[in-house]
Order: structure tokens, then sequence, then C-alpha cells
């Protein structure tokens, strides 16, 4: 450390070379650099590990599994990444033979799932790996495996066991194999049926009976390439110990390389020389070519050099750097929403002027999320699908106003939701036909909450006219179950609270922990719940899954944690998913849907939406909820930006001399008062006297 | 002296055993191995078996303090609080829960630390007592009397206010500060100046304030009047005879502060985006890493420990009077 006097002369000289705020070094200027930011440091960067959207974000510049999202086109498209072609599954029966493609799924016993690679396909600079070392299947393969071993844990291991052929059995004989041998362990050697090598640029995987949402899974880093030489060097005595391991240090075919990982302060991505490059997509959605966004259309990416993510733990700092130009995008935190948007006349979102005039730009889109108010279906109050709980359901469903809720405490930022489904996916209806009627009416164009009074005689009809009991007359008190119990919470309980007052019933929040919260929902002591789902994949049966009776949270641990079981449901499920995208599938999923509202085993909140700002030097924006490996789309104008900071960053020196000038004029007249009374004698005091 | 600080060595064990044992309990009545686990797994598609799997390897399988099923020294020591307890008195912290070295983790982050923390104090130990004797040497002027009334309000004023408003005025109006972040070596000048300011301007209120307490009890000894009756200027009274006496209490209280600096400042470094110690311990507690949580408490408790008795040692270097036995 530099002694402390140097500290000022340090700080003339830096601001001799640019503007004196600059947080990033002075070689980096003019740089096809792109600057964000994260606020939890990534758990795991892992590919067989990593399931959090803040890992993806490096992960996928990285990794490349066989598919990816057509950056542009919507609804989401899967297209080939390593791969020559999306694949389409082979049926057989079992006895092996092969079956038409329009079989049923009641008579496929095996899906195979051949993928064939581009050639010349190289992995990052790494010392494992020999020089240029080329992508082949076997890499592809060795990860299948390693999603079984028991030293990673990897979250889709349970799921993946059930599907791909031989993987649970592998499972087992690595645990095995793991206590029998310390150390690494050679996955080449342990085959995996479900999952080989047929030559070096084609691998089959082998899927029990018809699993149509597999090839989704593709696209997603679990089915990233591993070569077993990093395996190896990674599983070296003494890596582990110096945090050198795959956890820590992607190594990839993708477009960049991860060259600094300090969790606490910055993670840096590097363009990858190795990297063969591929065309920015020549076709989207109508609009994207107005929008600028083909612009680019067949030229060679990644456009960037280098990804630079600091760590930014509060709001505020992030933003105010967004705002002077050292971040290139920024969300919007409700503390800065009224800086940022405004509602136009019109109802329509807008950006205010001070945004305006700085160039920015506003990209919203509807997340592929659902957060719902669930009932306890094993509750003996709310749950049930007997008529009269189903009522009670009902007429909360109606005095929950969540339009009120995401205008108060979202901003605005969310539709609400009518069914499960949120936007984007197949399934979701828009408009009329849409509505849930339970709740709504359509009126003027557009869905009208019906009025409490609907939700009073719901009420009545379920045995509690006037929120008590019609036999006994007490009053209906209920329970709402969180972890949500900090004093910024308050107001939202607060509100809560009143929207079940509107049909006199007693709302009382339990809070607690968040361990005893997950407690209560394992053990299905819960009542009322907050709840909601990110997608995984933009498939109906990613959502709907979430309401299937085998999934219930209590018994069988899954993710349906209103535990509801409905065998008409159930039964629609299995059919629904299996079955490909097409008019007979939107019919299912419709009864699936009017089912699930006329249950209310949710009461269905709101699909959020994303604000994204970015500056005018950055290009090729557009949001994709399905896509994380967006970063090579990404163009900026570095001479753009350096003129923006420049202009944005002029230090104003007036205030401080101000401030040490004031101090002086304080100090002055005390010192002369001071400098007074010491030369003051008897003498001069008389005379002055 | 040398029998006295083994003694207060030899103290600092159970101490510490005791801060281990108060850790333990506190950190394992709010969660449980299965909590830890399931947060180390992620919310997504956890199964009882992988939460299994997850406490065997980590050793969180074990009983908590004792293990009824074994038998003689095996009843304390196959346990979680033996097993993850011992290594500590060999500072061998070991990795956190999701397999990073905590040792590591903590050698680097002390210095940002260190560059906030060490300039503030020292900075912030100079300016109050310069404020302190300033408001002495203008005694019932009415610098004194503003000056007091500064620096009750700015010590009444929360810490909070200082970072936000310190870096809203400096960094995002006049523009002379990076708003937060870090570089290592001599480009940190940059990014510690404003956080180490505001350290010591929001310290000034409570420093100087305690100060000039034992500086005008200093003031008022026989000592300072003769010095003052023979004719002694008022500078020289200041920092010959008061400064001095009123010295002893400051440095054995800087001492004892002193090796706890480089355990960082939370919020600072959270504002100012600074990778120091600060924010280390909060984000384990936030991630139940137990391992963490556990090893940054002992480490705060060694230097505690050996704040007081460094303190201990420098009372006889600046009193003689004072003798350890």
């Amino acid at each position: 450390m530099r002694p402390v006097f140097l500290y000022p002369l340090l700080f003339l000289l830096s601001a001799c070379s640019g503007p004196v705020n600059n947080p990033y070094p002075a070689a980096e200027r003019g740089q096809q650099i792109l600057y964000s930011a994260f606020s939890e440091r990534p758990k795991h960067l892992d590919p067989a590990r990593s399931y959090a959207s803040n890992e993806t974000v490096f992960l996928g510049q990285v990794y490349e599994p066989p598919l990816q999202y057509h950056y542009l086109k919507r609804p989401y498209e899967l297209i080939p990444l390593t791969a020559l072609a999306v694949p389409k599954p082979l049926y057989f029966d079992a006895a092996g033979k092969a079956l038409a493609p329009d079989t049923p799924a009641a008579g496929i016993a095996e899906s195979v799932y051949e993928i064939h690679l581009r050639p010349g396909i190289r992995y990052q600079p790494h010392a494992a790996l020999a020089a240029s070392r080329e992508l082949t299947a076997d890499d592809y393969v060795y990860q299948i495996k390693r999603l079984a071993h028991p030293a990673l844990h990897s979250p889709i291991y349970g799921l993946m066991a059930d599907y791909i052929v031989g993987l649970r059995d592998l499972g087992s004989e690595l645990d095995m194999a793991a206590k029998r041998q310390k150390g690494w362990l050679d996955l080449r050697r342990f085959p995996l049926a479900g999952a080989v090598a047929v030559d070096r640029y084609t691998y089959r995987i082998r899927i029990k009976g018809k699993y149509p949402q597999f090839v989704y899974w593709l696209a997603m880093p679990f089915f990233a390439p591993v070569p077993w030489e990093i395996d190896a060097w990674y599983g070296r005595p003494g890596m582990a110990e110096n945090n050198q391991t795959l956890d820590v240090w992607p190594v990839g075919t993708g477009p960049y390389m991860m060259t600094v990982h300090q969790p606490n302060r910055q993670i840096r991505l590097v363009r990858n020389p190795n990297f063969r490059g591929e065309p920015y997509p020549a076709d989207g959605e109508p609009g994207d070519r107005a929008a600028g966004l083909l612009a680019d259309a067949g030229k060679t990416m990644p456009f960037i050099d280098q990804a630079v993510y600091s760590m930014e733990s509060e709001t505020i700092p992030y933003w105010n750097k967004f705002l002077q130009g050292w971040y290139d995008a920024s969300g919007i935190s409700s503390d800065s929403f009224d800086q940022a948007v405004r509602t136009g006349t019109g109802g329509e979102t807008e950006l205010t002027p001070e945004m305006l005039e700085k160039g920015i730009a506003l990209k919203t889109s509807v997340a592929a999320t659902s957060f719902y108010t669930g009932f306890n279906m094993l509750d003996p109050v709310v749950g049930g699908l007997d008529e009269k709980h189903r009522k009670l359901r009902q007429a909360l469903a109606i005095a929950l106003d969540v339009e009120e809720y995401i205008a108060i405490f979202a901003n605005g930022r969310g539709i609400p939701a009518q069914g499960p489904l949120p936007p984007g996916l197949f399934g979701y209806r828009d408009g009329k036909a849409g509505i849930n009627p339970v709740v709504y009416d359509w009126v003027d164009g557009k869905p009208k909450r019906k009025a409490v009074a609907e939700a009073k005689r719901l009420l009545a009809e379920a045995g509690w006219p006037g929120g008590r009991d019609a036999v006994t007359g007490k009053p209906l008190v209920l329970n709402f179950d969180t972890a949500a119990r900090g004093p910024d919470d308050k107001a939202r309980l607060d509100w809560l609270r009143k929207q079940f007052k509107k049909l006199d019933i007693e709302l009382v929040i339990r809070g607690t922990d968040y361990n005893r919260f997950q407690d209560k929902m394992r053990e299905g002591t819960e009542q009322i719940f907050e709840w909601g789902w990110n997608a995984d994949y933009p498939d109906p049966e990613n959502f709907l899954f979430l309401l299937y009776g085998p999934n219930r949270k209590v018994g069988s641990g899954g993710e349906n944690v209103a535990n509801y079981v409905n065998p008409e449901f159930d039964r629609l499920f299995v059919q629904m998913k299996d079955m490909a995208n097409g008019p007979g599938r939107q019919e299912v999923i419709d009864r699936m849907v009017t089912m699930l509202r006329a249950d209310s085993p949710w009461l269905f909140g709101f699909h959020p939406k994303d604000y994204v700002l970015h500056h005018a030097w950055l290009q090729n924006v557009k949001p994709n909820l399905m896509a994380n490996n967006g970063l090579k789309y990404r163009r900026i104008d570095p001479v753009a930006r350096e003129t923006a900071r420049a202009a944005w960053n002029r230090p104003h020196w007036a205030g401080p001399l101000l401030a040490v000038l004031v101090l002086i004029l304080v100090l002055v007249p005390a010192w002369r008062a001071y400098r007074r009374s010491q030369e003051a004698t008897v003498f001069n005091e008389g005379r002055a006297r | 002296m040398t029998a006295y600080l083994l003694r207060r060595l030899l103290y600092a064990v159970p101490i510490l055993i005791g801060v281990n044992l108060l850790t333990f309990a506190l950190f394992f009545l709010v969660n449980t191995p299965d909590d830890m686990a399931r947060l180390h797994l992620g919310v997504k598609r956890v199964t009882p078996e992988a939460v299994v799997k997850w406490k065997a390897e980590r050793g969180y399988d074990k009983p908590l303090l004792v293990n009824a099923g074994a038998a003689g020294l095996a009843k304390v020591s196959d346990t979680i609080f033996f097993e993850k307890s011992l290594a500590m008195f060999a500072f061998e912290f070991g990795a956190s829960d999701d397999g990073r070295d905590i040792a590591e983790a903590i050698r680097t982050r002390m210095w940002p630390s260190l560059a906030i923390a060490l300039p503030t104090f020292v900075i912030g130990l100079l300016v109050n007592i310069t404020v302190a004797l300033i408001l002495l040497f203008f005694r019932r002027t009415y610098v004194e009397w503003t000056g007091v009334v500064a620096l009750v309000a700015m010590m009444s004023v929360s810490g909070l206010f200082y970072i936000i408003g310190g870096q809203f005025l400096f960094a995002k109006v006049w523009q002379l500060a990076p708003i937060s972040g870090y570089q290592d070596g001599i480009n940190a000048a940059r990014f510690v100046w404003l956080p180490i300011l505001i350290g010591v301007v929001g310290g000034i209120g409570a420093g100087a304030r305690w100060y000039r307490t034992l500086f005008l009890e200093e003031a008022g000894k026989d000592y300072v009047r003769t010095a003052r009756a023979k004719g002694l200027t008022e500078t020289r009274v200041l920092f010959r005879h008061i400064l001095k006496n009123g010295m002893v209490p400051i440095l054995t209280g800087a001492v004892a502060v002193f090796p706890l600096l480089f355990m960082g400042s939370l919020i600072m470094e959270s504002f100012f985006g600074i990778p120091g110690l600060g924010s280390y311990t909060i984000d384990a507690i936030n991630a139940q890493d137990f391992a963490i949580v556990r090893a940054m408490v002992f480490l705060g408790a060694v230097l505690y420990i050996a704040g007081l008795i460094l303190t201990d040692v420098s009372y006889t270097l600046v009193d003689p009077r004072v003798r350890l036995q």
C-alpha cells in the first residue's frame, strides 16, 4: 500500500488523464468492452451444477450446448448451435422396432435423439487441452455422465435419471466407485447406455418413453460439452484447495472465456481466440429491421472483445454509474423508477426527458414467469375440491385486487395473470378468449375484475356469509405464511390484510424465517402463501407440471407446492405433455386451464414485465428471456461512449472550494481574536479601555 | 511481563472455545444442516437424496455436540462441533461450504479493507485530536460553542447518511470520485479517498467530543495551572503538556481497536463496492455458510483478544507507573 500523503498527488495525476470519476483503468478507454455488474457472486459455474440465472449470464457465453434459441424470433424457436440441425426424435417400441413419428406416447418405449455436430469447433486455450483441441461427441457424452456424479449434486440428476436410459444405474455405480477411490473419477471407464458417441461428430441419447420437452434441455448448459482432460485437470490433488475447479473456471468452446474471476470484485470475459465465428441472424420478427436489429445480419459474431462485470451490492451506485455512462445497460429499481419512466397520456410507458436527453432507450418484455398466491389444498379450511371450498377460493380470487398490487408494489411492471401460463408460451390465449371468467368480465374490450359483491355472494355460498361460519357464527380467520417479515414488507402485508378484509375475513400473517417457511411448505402445514416460477423452457408443460398431482410437495418433494391433486387434470397433463404443438394440444391446455380457474388452487397473480435501459452506443439489444448467450450479439460504439462519458463527467470543483473557503472564513476571526488575546497586556488592555 | 503475557494467552484458549461454542449454538439454533444443504443446492428440483449426500460429504450428517451412538472419546470427537472447531486453533479455516478456500479469501479481501480502514483510523485520529485541541484552544469563544453544537449534531446523524450523502455530493454531483469500485495497487487511491474522507468526517462528532473531554480534564489539573503561571504560551501548554498527558487514554484505546481494523466496514464497503472483509461475514450468514461464519467470528475474537493484550502492553510503554505482573 502506498503512503497516504501520495493520495492527493495520485488523484491529481489521474485527473489529468480523463474524468476523475472513471472507475476503469485508463488503458481500457475506447475499447470494445461491455461494462455490466452482478449483485451476488455466482455460486456455481460448473455446467452440471449451475441452475441460477445469475450464473448462466456467464456460462452462456463460455459453454455451447448443441442447441440455442433464435435471438430475434418470437415465439421462441430452437436452432442449432454446435449441432448441424435440431434433432428429431426416433421412436422405438419395447422390441426395438422403429415406430412412426405420430405413434401415441403409450406405445413408445424409447425415444432416440441423434445429434450431429459441426466439425472444426475448437475449445478456448487451456493448459489441460492440446493446442486447438477440437470439440467431439465424446465431450457431450462425458458431460451427460457428469450429471450422475455424486460429488456434483446436479440439480437435474433426479429428473434426467427418470428419462435417460441407464443414468440412475450410472449414478449408483459412480457412488460406489467414489467411495472406493478417492480423487478424480475417469468417467470414460463407466459406460452409459443412454448416451454414446457414434462417431467423432455424432452422439446419441436414448430417452425412456416419449419426452418431447427433452430437446429444450439441449439448449441449457447442463448439456454443454466438458472434455475429460479438463475434468482430469481440475481433479488433480491440491487444485480444489486453491479454488482451481470447474465450478470456478468454466472452459468451453463459446465466443468468450473467463480470464478473471474475483467473486467479490470482478468477472471478466475475453473473446475466445479459437472461436469459429458465427453469423448474426438474418431474419427476425416484423419490426426488427425497422428497429435496426438486422443491421448486422450475416456479419460474424462476436462483436465485443471483452465483458467486464463488476460487483455492485447496492442499487443506488449501480444506477448512478449507469447515468454517468460507466455501465452500458441497467434495470430499473423501484427507487429510481420515477426518475427513469413515466406514464404517457395514453397510459403508455415512456422515458422521462432526462433519460431521452441522454439518448437512453427502454426495452420491455413480459417475463416467462408466473407469480401467484397459493392455497395448501391439504388444508381443511381452504383446501379441498368440493364446491364449498372451491367457492371460498374463487371469492378470494376476486377480492385480491392484482391490478392494484401491480400498480402499488411493482410500479405497474406486470400484467395480471389469467391462468398459469405466461404470454409467449404455446397455450397462452390473449384477449377475450384468454380471460379468467371466474374473476373477470370482458367489458369494453378489456378484462374487468368482478365486483366484491360477487365475491361476497360466493363466500356466502361457501358457507361463510359475511365472513362468518353459517352454522356457528364464528368469524373466518385465515393464515398467510411468509418468510417476508422485514420492515420493507409491512406495507405489502397490510395491503394483503385489507384485501381479505373486503370480505370481512381476518388474515393472520404468520411470518417466519426462510428455513422454517420451507419446512412448512415441505410438511404441508402452511395455509396461504406466495410463490413463483421462472420458465426453464418455453413449453406449457413447464408450468402445468406445477399442478400435476404426482409432483406434489408433501410426500413426494415435487414442485406442486399447492399440493393440488385432480385426477382429471393429471390425466390431461399426461396427454398434453407428449403432444406436439397444434390445435389438439391447445384444446387440452384450454380444458386444463379452465379446470384450474374453477378449482382455484392458485390465485393467479401476475407475469412481471422486465424493463431494461441501455445507452445509445449499445446496439442489437432485444430481450430474450430464454437465450442465455446474448453477449455475442451485442455491439458497442466506443467512440460515442467516450464522447458521452467525457461530456457527462466533468468534475465540478466550485463546490469543494467553496466549502474550504467557508471553513477558512469561520476560523480566521477566531484566530485573530486569539492573537489579540495573546498579545494583550495589562498595559495594552488599560490603554484600550 | 512475559509471565503475564503467557497467562493472558492461556486465558484466551477457554475464551475462544466459548466463542466457538456460542457461534455454533447460535448458528444451528436458526439453521439446521438440512437448511444449509437446501440453500446450497438451490431452490429448484432439489431431491431429499441430494440433501442427504450433501450433508454426508461435508460432515454435517453427524450429531451436533454429543454423539450418543459412539463410544469413549468419540462421543465428543465424532460430532460436527468438534470436527469443525479443532482445526481453527491451528488457523486452518478450510473451505467454505461451497468449496472455496477461506484463508485465501481472507488474504485477498483484507487488503482492500485495510486500504480504507487504516487511513481512516490514522487520519481520523489526527483530525479528531486536532479538532479537540482547536476547541480547547478557543475555549469560551464562539468557536467552542458552535463547535460543540456541530459535534453533537454530527454524532447524532446516522453513519449511513454520511455514506449516501458523501457519495451523492462528491461522486454524483461534483463527480470528483468514482461512485463505487476498486482497483489494485496505486490505482486504489482514486477509489479509497472518498470512503476515507466520509469515514473521517463521520467519526469527528463522537471522536473529537471524546478527546475534548479528555483534554478538558487534563486542562484543569495543577500542572497545567503551573505551566500557565510560569508564563508559557497557550500553544506550548496545549501541545507540550495537555496533549502529551491526554494521549495516554487515546493511544491505549487506539491500540485496542487497531487489530480489528482489517475486519473492514460492512456498509462502507458495500456502498463503495470495495471487495473487503466487511461483507464477507454478512454474505456468509445470508448464504448460511457456517464454515465462513465460524472462521470470521473466531478471527474476530482472536484479534479482539490481541487488541486487549496490546493495550495492556501499551500502558506500560506510555505510563511508567504501570507494571504487568
